[in-house]
């Protein structure tokens, strides 16, 4: 799966990192990390994160898995 | 047909061309949908792949935790567009309105976002850029191989240029315990961005953390071996630094080459653009059809006196990628301004580093909140008596708060304490050169919360 | 904007008769956002004013920046960080959170979610053979006081001693000197003591004996910050056990009264049980736990709005009128799990936000997941149900439900 943070937004009140404590780290006190591809695995988890996120600052994937083939190709373009 | 009819024709079958799959780019694709523009769609990028993220790419990647290819962007709908990957756009005819690519490919548009943001500036001698070891950081592929040669257990990592980037590279070396030597030609890190006082607390925090840091220096030539590999660099002060790997953090070069020609007001600043994202031509002309969003954008802020502001801010390309898209499909009464105040993080040595406003539109800045010496502090900025910009080492939670200062014109130094007082309340000079040759316009202050509510108007100006 | 135009909109709110229902008076108060009250006192009540001032650096959690101090706080101890400032707040947080979360102690709320998991389906499997149950006896408060007691490592069966005490303490926070007996607030003086005494003593047997409990990591640790002070434990503990008594039991009961009153969206739970995660935060600004923030101080001059709130001034703030905000929300009046961009006030917001949030998250996630999973065709008893005494931690006192009466 996929997942953006807006850290500009982020105020680092850490709830992702509690939620999902594999796909967001603290970094010191205030300063997140995140894998932006977790591994499905964690999908209940980082959901959980990205709801409980108080400034709402963690997108996730809308499209569900049927993203990119479909829409992107995977060769150079010539049209 | 009225315009009226124009308009609902546009939005059902027009055709729009964005040039630039990045950020910006795919955000505003899946504006225009949101929008209901249901025409065609057509995403121009240089780069092969899916739209991905850059900020993970001097940190998380860097770290050896993310792969460099595992930050795509994650979508937020579908945007039923054709992709023309691979193939830099080489040109734009706005006589015909068609987009040329590098491999001679026409693309025509109906209107066309440009969104080709910003390269990594090279070294400036390119066979010294040649030599194995030399990285920059701007795409997925230079994180990619900087992190294969940091795994590598580089015997010393030299950084030239200590602006956010250089400064971030330069932490994830100490945290992966490899020797690094910072150069900047600078008396202090960040210093461009953010004033001689925030520089000297972020070269104290480089020099508790083992960084070898020197700044008033230029790097001058990069010397390799036999085999072409990186093996010391020569400074004009005549000293030496051995080293493997060197990272030239120099900042950015606008992608702008490719509309000379066009008749646009594009530049090494950028293009320039109305509030509306509607781009300038070379006589100040507004342009209908041509709009511009994220780092390529140079946009007026009537907050900054109505100045072209130039930002690589990850928020500023979302929120004019929006503003854009939005702009893009609705007629002239609907039309919304980009007005918001820019926001911008930086992550380094265990410290969030945030800022609010424009740091460099001030003569004085002043420290708040907290103490600077535990790296948990507020200083805010300000000019000619009124708040312009704020940052926060460690207290992010306050900055919003300063964003409503900044927007409301609030006197500086804010004239009220807060409970957690520094030792030293009094404003210092900013030490950059301030924007002192602008006409003294008058200060406005933002009202409304909504992107279609947000307006400005005039305000008393405070004197001190 | 500052007016005294109602200037009994807050007592209503504040009388019990209210309980049931205060957000239409939630939205009479919203009329004037910043209202200054008789007594000096400022409510805030809209979305907007109060994310503002929960930002604002110079509102103080610190009683004594109150110009007229508050009669509760007569003879109060060193108190918790959550009535401190900045820096003494930031320190005494940190030191608690290294223990409890991110970035000390990241997995300590997903390590005990086998045991929240565990300990609801006990407790259901208790109901088996009851054709009434009561969800705040039996779950809503036994499930969140087992995990503080567990985390604290406060012994489970002093329970009754110290539910009385909480009790006593959380009555007297709203004391009116003008409406309420004396003894309410003497209650709750004692009531204090005697629960600080009590943690005294756990903390006493806890130095030298490190224990995995939150009380013996505290008693002992050597962290960056340096080690708190037994006062300063003590006001910890105290902190941690009255918000992990009092919010949680509101939270999951006032789900589990929401979901009883919207049949359809308890039937779309039980056949999609992830919907339990916004449902939650839906919870959260709909009915939240906590109501009111009952003061807040100016530490200088705050303008909120077009309003100058002088230095010294009370301030109250209505969280959970702000979360029903028509400004802010659409429709805000309407339950709805699927509402996006849901950034409600329910843990509060800025440098106090809830410390526990996202363990009475998931505790709330599993509960609600497991009465809705477990609990055929349940119906509630009464409507509206009897609620608890207090206008800032509002929640029912019991929720009796029919166990197959649906």
């Amino acid at each position: 799966m996929r997942v953006v943070v807006d850290l500009s937004r982020c105020e680092g009140y850490a709830q992702c990192a509690f939620l999902a404590p594999d796909a967001f780290r603290m970094h010191g006190e205030e300063a997140l990390m995140y894998d932006p591809e977790p591994d499905d695995a964690q999908r209940e988890r980082v959901l959980r994160a990205a709801a409980a996120c108080p400034v709402q600052a963690i997108l996730v994937d809308r499209l569900e898995g049927r993203t990119a083939e479909q829409d992107v190709p995977v060769t150079a373009a010539s049209s | 047909m009225t315009s009226a009819d124009n308009l609902r024709a546009f939005r059902r079958d027009g055709r729009i061309v964005i040039v630039g799959a990045s950020l910006a780019g795919l955000r505003a694709a899946e504006s225009l949908r949101d929008e209901g523009f249901t025409g065609s769609l057509t995403m121009i990028g240089d780069e092969l792949g899916e739209p991905y993220d850059r900020p993970p790419l001097s940190k998380q990647v860097l770290t050896g935790w993310v792969p460099a290819g595992g930050t795509t962007l994650p979508r937020r709908r579908d945007i039923d567009a054709e992709w023309l990957l691979g193939v830099p756009a080489s040109g734009l005819d706005l006589a015909t309105d068609h987009v040329r690519l590098a491999d001679g490919c026409e693309v025509p548009f109906d209107r066309v976002l440009i969104a080709t943001g910003v390269r990594a500036r090279p070294w400036f001698v390119p066979s010294e850029a040649e030599l194995d070891g030399v990285f920059v950081v701007r795409t997925r592929e230079h994180a990619e191989g900087l992190q294969r040669a940091l795994a590598a257990g580089p015997s010393r990592v030299l950084v030239i240029g200590a602006g956010f980037t250089g400064s971030e590279i330069a932490s994830i070396c100490r945290e992966r315990n490899i020797p690094v030597t910072v150069a900047e030609l600078a008396p202090y890190p960040l210093v461009g961005a953010l004033g001689a006082m925030i520089g000297e607390v972020a070269a104290e925090m480089q020099r508790a953390h083992g960084v070898d840091l020197r700044c008033g220096v230029k790097v001058t030539r990069l010397e390799g071996d036999a085999q072409g590999r990186l093996r010391r660099a020569h400074f004009d002060d005549g000293s030496t630094v051995d080293a493997d790997v060197a990272v030239v953090a120099l900042g950015g070069i606008r992608n702008t080459e490719w509309l000379q020609g066009s008749g646009l007001a594009a530049g090494v600043w950028g293009v320039a653009c109305d509030t509306g994202c509607r781009a300038m031509d070379l006589n100040g002309l507004i342009t209908d059809d041509v709009f511009v969003a994220g780092d390529v954008a140079r946009c007026p802020n009537p907050v900054y006196e109505y100045r072209l502001i130039s930002l690589e801010h990850w928020a500023n390309a979302v929120e004019q990628a929006e503003i854009a898209a939005h702009n893009m499909v609705n007629g002239q009464a609907e039309r919304w301004p980009h007005l918001s105040i820019p926001r911008f993080w930086s992550i380094q040595f265990g410290v969030n580093i945030k800022s609010v406003g424009v740091p460099t539109f001030a003569d004085e800045v002043v420290v708040t909140q907290g103490s600077v010496t535990d790296h948990r502090f507020v200083a805010a900025y300000g000019y000619q008596g009124r708040v312009t910009a704020a940052v926060t080492f460690n207290n992010a939670k306050w900055l919003d708060h300063y964003r409503r200062l900044i927007e409301t014109a609030a006197p500086f130094p804010p004239p009220c304490p807060t409970p957690d007082q520094p030792l030293d309340t009094k404003p210092v000079p900013v030490d950059f050169p301030g924007p002192t040759l602008l006409a003294q316009g008058a200060t406005v202050v933002v009202t409304g919360h909504d992107p279609g509510e947000r307006r400005v108007t005039a305000a008393h100006q405070h004197h001190r | 904007m500052t007016t005294t135009e109602m200037p009994d909109t807050l007592h209503r709110i504040l009388d019990y008769s209210s309980r049931p229902d205060p957000y239409p008076l939630y939205a009479e108060l919203r009329r004037t956002p910043v209202a200054r009250q008789e007594d000096g006192s400022y409510v805030i009540s809209t979305y907007r004013e109060l994310a503002d001032i929960l930002h604002n650096p110079h509102l103080s959690s610190d009683v004594r920046n109150l110009t007229h101090p508050m009669p509760s706080a007569e003879g109060a101890p060193t108190p918790a960080f959550i009535n401190m400032d900045p820096p003494q707040h930031d320190r005494l947080r940190r030191m608690a959170m290294r223990h409890f979360g991110p970035p000390n102690t990241p997995g300590l709320v997903t390590g005990l979610e086998p045991d929240l998991t565990a300990t609801v389906g006990g407790l259901i499997d208790d109901f088996a053979g009851k054709e009434q149950i009561d969800i705040v006896d039996d779950l809503a408060y036994p499930f969140p006081v087992s995990v503080i007691c567990h985390l604290l490592g406060v012994p489970r069966e002093d329970e009754p001693r110290f539910r009385v005490w909480v009790n006593d303490l959380i009555n007297s926070i709203d004391y009116d000197a003008r409406t309420d007996p004396k003894e309410k607030l003497e209650d709750g003086v004692r009531a204090r003591k005697d629960l600080r005494e009590y943690l005294g003593g756990l903390v006493e047997q806890r130095h030298g004996r490190p224990g995995e409990d939150l009380l013996s990591l505290l008693a002992n640790d050597d962290g960056p910050d340096g080690r708190m002070t037994d006062e300063e434990i003590i006001s910890t503990a105290n902190l941690l056990l009255i918000a992990g008594h009092e919010t949680t039991v509101n939270l999951i009961t006032n789900g589990m009264l929401t979901l009883l009153r919207h049949p359809r969206i308890l039937e779309r739970l039980r056949r999609e049980p992830d919907l339990v995660v916004p449902l939650v935060e839906e919870l959260l600004r709909y009915e939240p736990p906590v109501h009111i923030i009952p003061w807040r101080a100016a530490y200088s001059d705050i303008t909120v709005g077009d309003t100058v709130i002088p230095k010294g001034s009370q301030i109250m703030l209505m969280l959970a009128s702000g979360s029903r905000d028509p400004d802010r929300f659409h429709d805000p009046d309407r339950f709805d799990p699927d509402r996006t961009d849901n950034q409600h006030l329910g843990f509060g917001s800025g440098i106090h936000l809830c410390f526990g949030g996202p363990l009475a998250r998931r505790e709330a996630q599993i509960a609600l997941g497991e009465l809705v999973r477990r609990l055929d065709a349940p119906a509630l008893l009464a409507d509206p149900p009897p609620y608890r005494r207090s206008p800032v931690l509002r929640g029912p006192i019991h929720l009796r439900v029919e166990r197959n009466g649906g």
